[in-house]
């Protein structure tokens, strides 16, 4: 990547945590209802594979989907607007934080069954390959969603098929409370693929450098036609499942641990140490995202409800 | 009797039942160290430990299998589903294993488990999240659904179901579990197969069930002030449905209004409305009405989903159209 791109990258990780920082407080303050789980850091993750796609790549996630979502350029204003359930939000303010998704930036949600979008990500590759496109599926998902079938269907088939998909299992360690040990059979959750035969790695996701070399190396093999390739990018949720959570299954020791190799720390200091940029050019794009939230918290606040008749558009596309 | 909430009779009737009982345990997700993602089973996995309390993987098919399995062994298994809506999940396991297998080999097997599950909307979650899909389990011969509304019918319906031979499929609401009554002290069971009148009345009949019979009980309480006697009929369980106190207080009031969540197509309104035409047509004085959610996927905005949702106004606008 160049200066620019670096650059770029790191104002994605701090948009995206600063947007959720700001989602935090407005959740307690009642502005957003319904689950809202965040993603502070695991940044890395999602910055890294956007970083490495070609922009006709297609993204379909969990519902653990604000990354994802600024990443591929949905603007700050789109999002709290759909996390505050309005007409200007990304999905009308008929999705919420779970369900967030663009088609024209080839972002096919926000999903909120624990993996039922894997086997729909195998189907989007089929599409792709059936059309004979040199576009690549990235299916991204949790570890506690490698024990569900719909997981093994998914992946068996894009091995059978040779399916142009990039699974990638976010392992930060916990389903919800459930840590990988107390409910996989391997821990080392790579190792499932190793068992459909599909090329796999572990990579280190608190390192956004990592996670787009190894994602980078993935898609050259998926292009160049040898079925579908697996990453397991290690990494850790800051915050609790979703709202609300009590968290009685970890300590804060724990947390605090992983905060030391905190994705934007790393990268900050890398950019630094490596002269791609001064502190004062990091600390202007800093405030450029602050007040760029702010703005959005406003537009949004300001934005209307979907109108009544919203509730009976789009259940069917042909309507009468 | 004690006041208690939905939450505690629920949490209640499933320690008593374990502490009765060494071959009732309970597994799902976060069920165990987390105390249940509803705090149902809060301080269990300290009291019984992790050999009766157990987690599973995210994994709904394995989850009711296992406790197919287990039941057939003789044990009794209270399986927990996060929400009802990952019941599709398990979907083969529920309608077409659990509830076929004693018929199926000529009464061989027995499968005594309970599957506890809360649904319904109105806590903005989105469209698969917010589901109140009764009907569609209730459709099923030889799985019993129960689906009650009051703190004592939680407690007594739980404990039956329990101890019952057959799979239960136990639908709980998830905005239900703050709702605080009267729960007889002791071992208070209640049969499952029981609709009962929850409010007497003489002008109208209100056909209810789970949070559908919150929405009937307030709206009979408004109905009241202005000197119209609403006669509330809780179905408690949905199979085997007993339609007895529902035709009784039909032939009494010649109207009813039959209130629940879930889409009103194909649902269970649409049942109780037609045994209601079957075995009462003569002492109708007014077609029978259906209150329900509107045939929309619901929406994550909190205007537009009560807009979707049933509200103690329909049932009240609904009572007056028939009147
Ligand atoms: C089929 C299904 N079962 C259960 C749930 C409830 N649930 C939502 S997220 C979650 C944990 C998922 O853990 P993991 O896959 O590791 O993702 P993470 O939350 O850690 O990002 C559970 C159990 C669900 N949404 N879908
Ligand atoms: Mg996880």
């Amino acid at each position: 990547m160049n200066k620019q791109e670096l650059l770029e990258v790191y104002r994605q990780m701090v948009m995206i945590r600063r947007l959720e920082e700001r989602a935090a407080e407005l959740y307690q303050q009642g502005k957003i209802g319904g689950f809202l789980h965040l993603y502070i850091g695991q940044e890395a993750v999602s910055t890294g594979l956007v970083a490495a796609r070609q922009p006709q790549d297609r993204m379909i996630t969990a519902y653990r989907d604000h990354g994802v979502a600024i990443n591929v350029g949905i603007s700050a204003k789109e999002v709290i607007a759909e996390l505050l359930g309005k007409a200007t939000g990304v999905s009308k303010g008929k999705g919420g934080s779970m369900h967030m998704a663009d088609t024209e930036k080839n972002f096919f949600g926000g999903h909120a069954i624990v993996g039922a979008h894997l086997p729909i990500a195998s189907g989007m590759a089929l599409g792709d390959k059936y059309k004979k496109k040199d576009t690549v599926t990235i299916c991204m998902f949790g570890d506690g969603a490698t024990n569900i079938g719909y997981f093994h269907e998914g992946v068996n088939l894009s091995k059978v098929w040779d399916l142009p998909v990039l699974w990638v299992c976010e392992n930060n360690q916990y389903g919800m409370g459930t840590t990988v040990e107390r409910a996989s059979a391997v821990s080392e959750i790579r190792q499932k693929a190793e068992g459909y035969g599909i090329p796999n790695e572990r990579v280190d996701g608190m390192d956004v450098l990592a996670v787009h070399e190894a994602t980078e190396k993935a898609l050259k093999h998926i292009r160049a036609g040898k079925g579908p390739y697996f990453l397991e990018i290690m990494t850790y949720r800051y915050r609790g499942h979703s709202m609300g959570d009590p968290e009685r299954y970890r300590d804060a020791d724990e947390i605090k641990q992983w905060q030391e190799s905190d994705p934007i720390g790393v990268f900050h200091a890398y950019l630094i140490e490596n002269k791609k940029a001064t502190k004062k050019a990091l600390d202007e794009i800093e405030a450029q995202v602050e007040a760029e939230v702010e703005e959005a918290v406003e537009f949004a606040e300001n934005s209307p409800d979907p109108a009544p008749e919203e509730l009976f558009r789009d259940i069917y596309v042909e309507e009468n | 009797m004690a006041a208690i909430t939905v939450r505690q009779a629920i949490s209640d009737a499933m320690r008593e039942e374990m502490e009765r009982d060494e071959d009732v345990f309970i597994l799902g997700e976060e069920v165990g160290v987390w105390g249940g993602t509803f705090a149902v089973t809060r301080g269990f996995y300290d009291q019984f430990g992790p050999e009766r309390v157990m987690d599973t993987p995210i994994a709904e098919s394995a989850i009711i299998g296992a406790a197919i399995g287990a039941a057939m062994t003789g044990l009794r298994p209270i399986a927990e589903l996060m929400t009802i809506n990952f019941a599709f999940s398990a979907m083969d396991h529920i309608v077409n294993e659990a509830p076929k297998l004693h018929y199926m080999f000529g009464g061989q097997f027995k499968v005594p488990m309970v599957i506890r599950a809360p649904g319904g909307g109105g806590r903005q979650l989105g469209a698969t999240h917010s589901q109140t899909p009764d009907a569609i389990f209730a459709h099923f011969p030889g799985l019993k659904v129960v689906a009650p509304g009051t703190p004592a019918d939680h407690k007594g319906l739980l404990k039956a179901a329990i101890r019952s031979d057959d799979p239960v499929l136990f639908i709980e609401h998830a905005t239900l579990y703050q709702w605080r009554g009267e729960v007889p002290d002791g071992d208070y069971v209640v049969p499952i197969g029981k609709s009962k009148v929850q409010r007497p009345g003489t002008d109208v009949t209100l056909v209810s069930y789970s949070r559908g019979l919150q929405l009937s009980m307030q709206a009979a309480d408004e109905l009241a002030k202005q000197g119209i006697s609403a006669e509330v009929v809780d179905l408690r369980t949905l199979r085997p449905l007993d339609m007895d106190p529902i035709i009784e207080s039909f032939k009494k009031t010649n109207r009813a209004v039959v209130v629940e969540e879930g889409w009103k197509s194909y649902g269970v309104g649409s049942e109780v409305v037609s045994r209601i035409y079957e075995e009462a047509f003569d002492y109708a004085d007014a077609p029978v009405k259906r209150v329900a959610q509107k045939e929309v996927p619901l929406p994550y905005n909190q205007k537009l989903e009560q807009l979707a949702m049933p509200q103690v106004a329909d049932v009240i606008q609904a009572v007056k159209e028939v009147l």
